[in-house]
């Protein structure tokens, strides 16, 4: 029998999946000891939605109406700069070269760095929730809102971890991510936007399915266009 | 080993790599060796399948790249200046990270393994960042051995390092480069170089521009190749 080649020793399907792991471990455990990007993301979003709290000295019922759009621009830019960090950190020390030299499919880069910035993120607007319940009066208990959240989380996530793998190989990343990511990501801010007020003012389901159609819609194709453009917006 | 032919590599309309030819057998130790912007960098990456090249053609063990860069990169080691390295982990956790992204059995006694090798265990549970430039860079080369690569690329290993880290360092790369391993080696210390290497590659303008064994330099030394080659 012919000597098994030493460059034939990949395991595909288990290695694909490991390497995800080890990514979002990784994420997580450095995260956990420096808390750089949560406390960068947990006090922005606060200042935000303290800042709305302040300018918008509305009544009860209108504050209703304007929660969603608060909470999502809450959302959209705290995200932004927990995006910005994350990748930030894989190009400060080349470390993005050691993920790159790893023998998996590249998109299982692409899939752990957005899992670890989806947690991050979630992690976030969970704090942020009871918060903003409290100093506006608002209950934000809700299954359908609290889904729709996850939903546009994942979205916002998908194409920013996308977007941010490019803007970070430019010297101005920091102002290039917002620019590239708000425009493409429009679609899933208002669908969520439309999704949560439909959920917190009680419309009729007829009224909201539309949008979170649109939300798993636009979840699917970035997701699937990032697992198949990843490889060339990283590589050189 | 590795196979290159007519290589070829442009950012936008600059040309960096002019049609350059290279070879090296199994086991061999190369130096390359050119002034700055000569190409150095850029060639090896496209070997490390981190960049494409715009035409020509690279292979390493037969396998062609970029497209069948995970086969390659299975049984390829990597350590540029930067460690690639991440400072909040320890280095235990370090490699047990690269170890994962490898798949690799027996990972826990490969990593107290290697970090014998690189003179780290004692440092083992300490953050990355706390080390020193030199400690950095020993590190950088245990997670390039990690998954035990036949095949080994150094891109100026010592740049920022002091003599004694360099020599430390010197003393970890004849460890691991002398177990048979192909290596190739860029670098702008022409002493060190000549220490380690058995074949020494002139990388200027875009192409190679001469190769000599060690054993064929005879009584002149590296610096007087390398003059002539660079005056062509």
């Amino acid at each position: 029998m012919a000597e098994a080649h030493p460059f034939d020793q990949a395991r595909p399907a288990t290695s694909y999946l490991k390497a995800i792991g080890a990514i979002v471990w990784k994420d997580l455990t450095a995260e956990w000891r420096s808390r750089e990007l949560l406390s960068a993301m947990l006090v922005f979003a606060l200042l935000v939605i303290l800042v709305f709290n302040f300018a918008l000295e509305l009544d009860i019922e209108t504050r209703r109406t304007v929660t969603s759009g608060v909470l999502w621009v809450t959302f959209a830019f705290a995200g932004t700069i927990g995006l910005n960090r994350s990748l930030a950190i894989e190009k400060d020390r080349d470390c993005l070269d050691g993920l790159l030299l790893a023998p998996v499919d590249r998109s299982a880069i692409y899939f752990g760095k957005a899992l670890s910035n989806l947690a991050f993120m979630l992690l976030v607007e969970a704090i942020v929730l009871p918060i903003y319940s409290l100093l506006y009066d608002t209950n934000l208990f809700n299954l359908g809102l609290i889904g729709t959240i996850l939903l546009g989380s994942i979205g916002y996530i998908a194409v920013g971890t996308l977007l941010a793998s490019m803007a970070v190989q430019a010297r101005t990343r920091d102002i290039l991510l917002p620019i590239l990511l708000f425009p493409v990501v429009i679609p899933v801010l208002v669908a969520a936007v439309k999704a949560s007020s439909g959920f917190l003012q009680g419309s009729p389901a007829s009224a909201i399915t539309p949008w979170i159609n649109l939300l798993v819609a636009y979840d699917i194709i970035f997701i699937a266009v990032a697992f198949m453009v990843f490889d060339f917006v990283v590589e050189e | 080993m590795i196979e290159v032919r007519r290589l070829v590599k442009r950012f936008g309309s600059k040309a960096v790599l002019k049609g350059l030819d290279f070879e090296v057998r199994e086991g061999e130790f190369v130096a390359l060796i050119g002034p700055n912007g000569a190409g150095k960098t850029t060639f090896l990456r496209i070997l490390a399948s981190l960049a494409r090249p715009t035409l020509g053609e690279v292979r390493i063990a037969g396998y062609r790249l970029p497209f069948q860069a995970a086969a390659v990169r299975r049984n390829l080691g990597f350590v540029s200046h930067q460690p690639l390295l991440y400072g909040d982990l320890n280095a235990e956790e370090n490699l047990r990270f690269f170890g994962r992204m490898y798949d690799l059995a027996g990972l826990e006694k490969r990593i107290e393994a290697v970090l014998n090798t690189v003179g780290l265990l004692n440092r083992r549970r300490d953050p990355v960042r706390t080390y020193s430039r030199g400690m950095q860079q020993r590190l950088a080369i245990g997670r390039a051995i990690l998954h035990d690569p036949s095949v080994l690329f150094f891109d100026e290993p010592h740049t920022g390092l002091d003599q004694e880290a360099c020599d430390m360092l010197d003393q970890v790369l004849r460890e691991v480069t002398g177990r048979g391993r192909t290596v190739v080696m860029t670098s702008h210390d022409l002493a060190r170089v000549e220490d380690l290497a058995a074949r020494f590659d002139v990388l200027s303008q875009g192409v190679i521009a001469a190769s000599a064994a060690k054993s064929d330099l005879g009584g002149s030394n590296l610096l007087d190749f390398y003059r002539r080659a660079l005056a062509g």
